[in-house]
């Protein structure tokens, strides 16, 4: 039980990260983004090319940072990773979504994205095989909390949940301290005051992309960490991570980031009552269950 | 000759019954504004539902009624409607992202479901053991798919001339009305919810009847008929078709599903064998391209119909999107 | 040639490319005047305000203001041209706090510190209350941030959409008191009101339109007695004089 709960909350890290950038999308967008999750295994390859790429040029990172599975050289490529991560959300806006925006309604964009995230998700398939990959090949091998009642902890997830912590806590400042922060609310929450009042929209929008592309990269990276990398991460967090958004309210960034902590942690110990197989289908009831008692999610608001 | 004709039968079979599917989406999408992120949990509760109703009992799983066929169709076909009811009563009072995840959902959690309930559903093995109806008397040869292709293209034509007297009628008009202004819609007295409400549960059952005639051609159903690839399929048929337009979304449903098959088809026959093992990923690298290239390029389809102006005079809206399919 | 801040000649302008809610209209704010548009719903007053500060597209005439022309400028260009907009609902970030949103709109201003103790000074609630979120404000409050707001940027012209629009009869004339006094600080202001007699007793200069066109225009003095008006508002002349 208390077993499935660290887990819950580890799983929770990745899934905020994740779903702070898309509940941003969301929100200054007006669509649900469906392909925002393959942002997340397009920095997860990322990183696993640029680890390959610096173990081999210099053999020095790719030493274990203590008692850690990474590597100096996976540490650089989180960073590297972030950037072409969020550069290539930024592109994708760019070429596809600006354009049907344009052109057609709020329903276009919602089939683009899924059109998108069939495209990317095979892409990468095509590209670097159907089977799963790994950062390290060797075990890590878990720290016991408790004997009993009995709680493992792999290193890795300690510094999976601290660094997520840290960098929502950097984001936090960013919105709450900045004026860039504030003119990221302002555009969420009234797009023509904040031009009114010298906003670049075109600007902010860029922005939002790239932070949602570097976290959903860092994500990505958590997960590959976590588990393993699959063409199809994606596919299996897209739910968990919408699931996040809706739980949080859509909009809502301390939303995102509580909902992804109570998905994970819910996944998790459905399990103690569910069959494995369906863990799932526990995104989608938790969606039901907040549609039913609280439809705007804990922090967010009733928008038409 | 006879290979290619029992070809050609078998092929407008299942075109013909995805495009019973199509037209229940452009129910929803393009007449109401909608979107069905889970095509495929509608289609797969018809055929679940179908199967179950009226198969024949199986050692390990419940169900296997042995109704009488048009009740065990109607079945599925209550059965998707009723999902449909459910998940639209819960978001179509809410901003239109939440209708477009809850569907998703419904759809993920519906193969998974199927997948892992084995005592209803057979788990991954699937439902077998369904007879077909007047199988005993016609046998299961060509004479019998030639009468079932008989039987799909009048439910084709039925669903088709349902929906064309539908939107000509007082709620096709309604639906129209909320869709390009709810306020003014709801200002007359009008609800907008309950109206959209039962345009998705319509178009759900009629995705729901074309999962039940598919299940009955196969006489078996698995969670491999009900992968989100089919609900891909689904919407690049719509919008090839043009949302909106009937004839166009039948006529998306066969050129998508010719050009799936033939795709798959000529990577079979002429792909290295290394790429093989991709067909796949190429194939649905091409659907993606298919919805994402329409929507950039040809966001109104490939067989453009003149959309009906509401009201004499027209709103502006209806307007600008009528010039712009000449 | 009075020396005019904004002049606006001949614009036709519309949500849709295809549907003009203003036809031709020419208005002018002169210089450290306050200069009042009226007219009955649906003239185009607010249409007009929205096509001055670039939210929606001008299909023809020409928008000059502090000899620059705009036409076409996007908005969020307004600001660095010395044009400032309160819009009529929603013109504060609610979610913001008082402070966030005097720091947003000055983030551009040179001497932001000093510009904000002196918006502190001249509205006193809102440095009260600045940790507050805006949205907890009253309706007169929201006024002044928004007016704060706009004033941040040190703008040669604003322009009010009925900035009085939901008031209290009280918190209504303060809003247009205030809006007058500015105009003795060298600001130029063009407002949009419903609230005709109050707007004209303060304004210098009157624009009367309806229907999406120019009606009539002179002295807000002379206005205030014109017969035209009543005629133009449909039985509206007990409005004027009530």
């Amino acid at each position: 039980m208390i077993q499935h709960l660290v887990d819950g909350i580890l799983v929770g890290s990745f899934l905020s990260l994740g779903a702070i950038g898309l509940t941003m999308a969301m929100h200054i967008l007006r669509f649900a983004n469906f392909s925002h999750a393959e942002l997340l295994s397009i920095g997860a390859y990322c990183a696993l090319v640029f680890d390959k790429l610096f173990e081999s040029l210099l053999p020095i990172l790719a030493a274990k940072i203590g008692p850690l599975s990474m590597t100096g050289a996976l540490a650089i490529s989180i960073v590297l990773s972030m950037a072409i991560t969020g550069l290539s959300a930024v592109l994708i806006d760019r070429f596809i979504f600006q354009r049907v925006r344009q052109k057609g309604e709020e329903l276009s964009m919602v089939f683009a994205s899924f059109g998108m995230a069939l495209i990317i998700r095979n892409i990468i398939g095509l590209v670097f095989g159907l089977s799963a990959e790994l950062y390290s090949k060797d075990i890590a091998f878990a720290m016991i909390l408790s004997r009993d009642p009995l709680l493992l902890v792999k290193p890795d997830q300690v510094f999976v949940l601290i660094a997520a912590l840290i960098l929502m806590f950097a984001l936090h400042l960013v919105l709450s301290r900045t004026t860039f922060g504030f003119s990221l609310r302002a555009v969420a929450e009234n797009p023509s005051l904040a031009q009114v009042h010298g906003v670049n929209l075109k600007r902010m929008i860029a922005a939002v992309w790239i932070i949602g592309g570097g976290l959903g990269a860092v994500a990505g990276i958590f997960y590959g960490l976590s588990y393993q990398i699959t063409p199809v991460m994606g596919r299996d967090l897209v739910l968990p991570i919408f699931a996040a958004t809706i739980v949080g309210g859509i909009g809502s960034v301390y939303g995102a980031v509580l909902g992804g902590f109570i998905v994970g942690i819910a996944s998790n110990l459905a399990l103690v009552i569910l069959p494995s197989g369906y863990s799932p289908s526990v995104p989608f009831l938790m969606i039901l269950a907040v549609l039913l008692v609280r439809p705007n999610g804990l922090f967010g608001e009733a928008r038409a | 000759m006879i290979g290619v004709i029992s070809y050609l039968v078998f092929f407008s079979t299942i075109a013909a019954i995805l495009a019973i599917a199509v037209l229940g989406l452009n129910l929803q999408w393009g007449n109401t504004g909608l979107f069905n992120g889970g095509v495929v949990a509608s289609f797969g509760a018809g055929a679940y539902g179908t199967l179950i109703l009226g198969g024949t009992p199986q050692d390990g799983h419940w169900g296997g009624f042995e109704l009488y066929y048009p009740l065990a169709l109607l079945g599925g076909m209550i059965f998707a409607g009723v999902l449909a009811w459910v998940v639209g009563k819960l978001t179509l009072r809410l901003r239109h992202d939440y209708l477009a995840i809850a569907t998703f959902g419904v759809a993920v959690a519906f193969e998974n479901v199927m997948r892992n309930a084995t005592t209803v559903t057979g788990g991954a093995q699937g439902i077998r053991g369904f007879e077909r109806p007047l199988q005993s008397l016609i046998g299961s040869g060509f004479t019998y798919n030639l009468m079932f292709l008989i039987a799909v293209l009048t439910c084709l034509a039925l669903v088709y001339v349902f929906l064309e007297r539908l939107t000509v009628s007082p709620f096709g008009r309604l639906l129209r009305a909320i869709r390009e202004d709810e306020t003014a819609a709801r200002s007359l007295g009008k609800s907008p919810d309950k109206v959209r409400l039962a345009a998705f549960v319509t178009g759900s059952v009629i995705i729901g009847l074309a999962g039940s005639l598919y299940g009955t051609f196969y006489a078996f159903v698995s969670p491999q008929d009900v992968l989100p690839i089919l609900t891909f399929q689904i919407w690049a048929m719509l919008i090839v078709g043009g949302a909106g337009n009937n004839k166009g979304a039948m006529a998306g449903a066969f050129l998508i599903w010719g050009s799936w098959t033939f795709s798959g088809w000529a990577l079979s026959r002429f792909a290295p064998v290394e790429v093989q093992l991709y067909t796949g990923s190429i194939q649905f690298v091409l659907i993606g391209m298919v919805i994402v290239g329409m929507l950039l390029w040809r966001p109104q389809g490939l067989f453009p119909e003149r959309l009906v102006v509401s009201q004499p005079g027209g709103g502006s809206r209806g307007k600008t999107q009528a010039e712009g399919l000449t | 040639m009075p020396d005019a801040v904004l002049s606006v000649e001949n614009v036709t302008a519309g949500y849709v490319p295809d549907l003009p809610i203003l036809r031709d209209v020419s208005v002018t704010a002169e210089r450290e005047k306050l200069t009042v548009i009226i007219g009955p719903n649906g003239a185009g007053k607010s249409t007009l305000i929205k096509a001055v500060v670039g939210l929606l597209s001008v299909s023809r005439g020409g928008i000059t203001a502090n000899s620059q022309d705009i036409t076409g400028l996007s908005p969020d260009r307004m600001t660095s041209a010395g044009i400032a907009y309160v819009p009529q609902t929603d013109n504060v970030f609610r979610t913001l706090t008082i402070r966030q949103n005097l720091d947003l709109a000055l983030q551009k201003h040179a001497h932001a510190s000093e510009r904000l103790s002196e918006l502190y000074k001249r509205f006193p609630v809102l440095a009260d209350k600045q940790r507050d979120k805006a949205g907890s404000l009253s309706g007169g409050q929201r006024q002044f941030l928004a007016v704060a707001m706009a004033l941040a940027a040190d703008p040669v012209l604003i322009l009010m959409d009925e900035p009085s629009a939901g008031l209290s009869p009280k918190a209504a004339e303060e809003v247009l008191d205030h809006a007058k006094q500015l105009t003795s600080f060298g600001v130029t202001i063009l407002l949009v009101e419903q609230n005709v007699k109050q707007a004209l007793k303060r304004a210098d200069h009157c624009y009367v339109l309806a229907e999406g066109r120019n009606q009539i225009d002179g002295p807000a003095t002379d206005l205030l007695q014109d017969p035209a008006l009543g005629r133009i508002y449909l039985g509206g002349e007990r409005r004027v004089s009530a």
